[in-house]
């Protein structure tokens, strides 16, 4: 395949901290995405995301280099608790963002009515997995943009590209859900935190690593173990739909769900950049600085080549993903399913 | 001051599960004799199971409004496959029928329209049933993990809009969905070629943790909650916030002994202690209430 004529798509990446931002900012990042200190985001962890002072210099500092901010306040506000997600909105509006990611039906009618200007995308926390989802909330708020949810083949997001009027922007590397994102309340179920209202999912408070007298390893989220590790094997973080289960019947205890692998699309970027995708999506906002750099240099590096004919370089990025194993996810195939 | 409960309303959601044609049948049949007021029917979890029962559908409307039940249609929870959309497109285009959107494709063929909000539709605010009443919203059953604080606040507003507000006091929780069929996984299959092995667990297909500690019960490409929710001792609470429908999840224990225990607890006949040791006869799993107070979902927060 050659990139001629072809929309080269701009680079999403994650940022918890200011300096993960000046770092993403400084290695290539076209925007950067960030949260407020609070449940208005879905990466609400201790030490993790902006005050408002921070945001706002972030700003600044992004768009001296060229490059813009998009704010996620992308959890859904319980009834009676909503000031809080319209003072995140005020904010964010005031420091001049460039866009704002959201989930919730009434805060996004409270931004179309009330700041008509601002710029909306539609965060994968809305779980808009078909044209007419994502035609809905392009017909009643005017969002410009939808982030495709991790379960959709590549075949189908040249689809559902064909059939919206919005662009649209794709994840390619890092941390893979298993569920339907912003339909999944296991953590809550668990821990009594709510992934959707209070932004986290499987809080590291929640979070125990117990050995015992052999040097095995047994992971828990609340009351309930999500996997054990022989001495030496590696020990993944305890999220409840990459943990090991019996079914009944079964013999052995299996990954229900999945495996504790990483979303690496790299390989893919060629078919993803011919189905239209607008915007190239890093995951990661609770990740290193040092983590945020390599990546978002290497993806940088992988476009710049693309986009001057030669051959696309695959970044070898195995050593940074989850148990230091890779999946093409949904998007390869129906297979995945 | 205790609310009188008696116009509280009782429904029945639709079977999550996979149950055949014959089961599903009967389930109806002694459904209609059950007291009570709604039904909602149709496949709101996976859309291959939809080809082998969509043509009972309408002899079961029929059968069941005879019966003096109002029957609502559900529609899929997650849209995806061209199939899918047609699925819910043409739902949504049944006229004389209320039908209950399940995600926001069915809200793009429903707005303007008088239509239900369903469970698996994200309407966590006041803000959000506010805008989606202007839009012809005419009821609202909530998120199973609202608490009773965010649930008082839903009832005020849908109060004031004039709304009928519903939640779940009955059945095992969904917890998630996923693109993925984990029922095919188990038997190392995919969703492609299912060969329908959730049909071997009626109730679900329960996971335990390593240690043997019953958890998550999967169907399909659903994740639900071990525990059964059993709100029955809330529910005079949930009424005077302003609830005015519970629904209960369908099992395979008795669902109309399961109905009566809680039609007797709201017309004031039973009291909640009695009716849940009753109830538990026929329950797939021990009860739990953990969301409404806020708690991990699993627990049972012992009534006062």
């Amino acid at each position: 395949m050659s990139s001629k004529n072809l929309h080269i798509p701009e680079l999403v990446c994650p940022a918890g901290t200011p300096a993960a931002l000046r770092v993403a900012v400084d290695a290539g990042a076209d925007a950067v995405y960030c949260g407020f200190q609070n449940a208005t985001n879905a990466r609400n962890f201790p030490g993790l995301n902006f005050t408002p002072q921070e945001l706002e210099q972030g700003v600044i500092y992004a768009h001296a280099r060229g490059a813009r901010i998009l704010l996620a306040i992308n959890t859904f506000p319980p009834a009676g608790q909503t000031d809080l997600w319209k003072q995140a909105v005020q904010d964010g509006i005031r420091f001049g963002v460039d866009a704002i990611i959201i989930a919730d039906i009434g805060l996004a009618h409270h931004i179309a009515t009330k700041y008509p200007e601002q710029r909306l995308h539609l965060s994968v926390q809305a779980g808009a997995s078909s044209p007419e989802a994502i035609r809905y909330y392009c017909r009643e708020f005017g969002v410009k943009r939808v982030v495709l949810p991790r379960i959709l083949t590549v075949a189908e997001i040249k689809t559902i590209h064909d059939e919206i009027p919005c662009e649209i922007e794709v994840f390619i590397f890092g941390n893979i859900g298993m569920m339907a994102e912003g339909r999944c309340s296991l953590t809550n179920y668990a821990t009594g935190i709510s992934t959707n209202m209070d932004g986290a999912c499987s809080p590291a408070h929640a979070v125990k690593y117990e050995e015992d007298a052999r040097r095995n390893l047994t992971t828990t989220l609340g009351a309930f173990t999500i996997d054990r590790f022989a001495c030496g094997e590696q020990a993944g973080y305890p999220t409840i739909c990459k943990g090991r289960y019996y079914a009944a019947g079964c013999k052995d205890p299996y990954y229900a769900f999945e495996e504790p692998v990483s979303l690496n699309l790299a390989s893919l970027l060629p078919e993803l950049i011919h189905a239209g995708v607008t915007a190239l999506k890093i995951e990661g906002r609770q990740r290193s600085r040092a983590y945020v750099h390599e990546v978002v240099a290497a993806f940088r590096r992988a476009l710049d080549e693309y986009s001057a004919g030669r051959q696309l370089p695959l970044p070898d990025l195995l050593a940074l993903t989850e148990g230091h194993r890779e999946t093409l996810g949904a998007f390869a195939g129906k297979r995945w399913r | 001051m205790r609310t009188d409960t008696h116009a509280a309303k009782l429904s029945v959601g639709p079977i999550l599960f996979h149950w055949l044609e014959e089961k599903k049948l009967d389930f109806y049949a002694r459904l209609a004799t059950a007291p009570i007021d709604t039904v909602y029917l149709g496949e709101v979890v996976c859309s291959k199971r939809i080809p082998l029962f969509e043509r009972c559908y309408q002899d079961i409307a029929d059968m069941l409004e005879k019966a003096g039940k109002k029957v609502v249609y559900s529609t899929l929870a997650e849209v995806m496959i061209k199939y899918d959309r047609q699925t819910v497109a043409g739902i949504c285009s049944l006229r004389n029928t209320l039908v209950e959107a399940n995600d926001a494709s069915a809200l793009y063929h429903l707005s303007e329209k008088p239509h239900a909000l369903g469970p698996f539709l994200n309407v966590y605010n006041e803000d959000t049933l506010e805008f989606l009443v202007g839009k012809g919203a005419v009821h609202v059953t909530l998120p199973y993990e609202l608490n009773r604080a965010a649930i008082a606040s839903m009832g005020e507003k849908a109060e004031k809009l004039g709304v009928g507000l519903e939640i779940q006091v009955y059945g095992r929780m969904p917890l998630a969905l996923s693109a993925r069929c984990y029922h095919a996984r188990a038997q190392g299959r995919v969703k492609d070629n299912c060969q329908f092995v959730c049909e071997q667990d009626p109730d679900g297909m329960d996971l335990k943790t390593m240690e043997g500690r019953p958890f998550l019960s999967i169907n399909g490409i659903q994740t639900l909650s071990h525990a059964c929710l059993n709100l029955i001792h809330e529910m005079q609470e949930l009424a005077a916030m302003g609830v005015t429908h519970f629904r209960l999840s369908p099992h395979t224990g008795d669902m109309v002994e399961t109905a009566r225990l809680f039609r007797a607890v709201l017309d004031g006949e039973l009291c909640a202690t009695e009716a849940t040791s009753r109830l538990a006869a026929h329950a797939p799993a021990p009860f739990a209430n953990g969301f409404y107070y806020q708690k991990e979902g699993y627990r049972w927060i012992r009534p006062t």
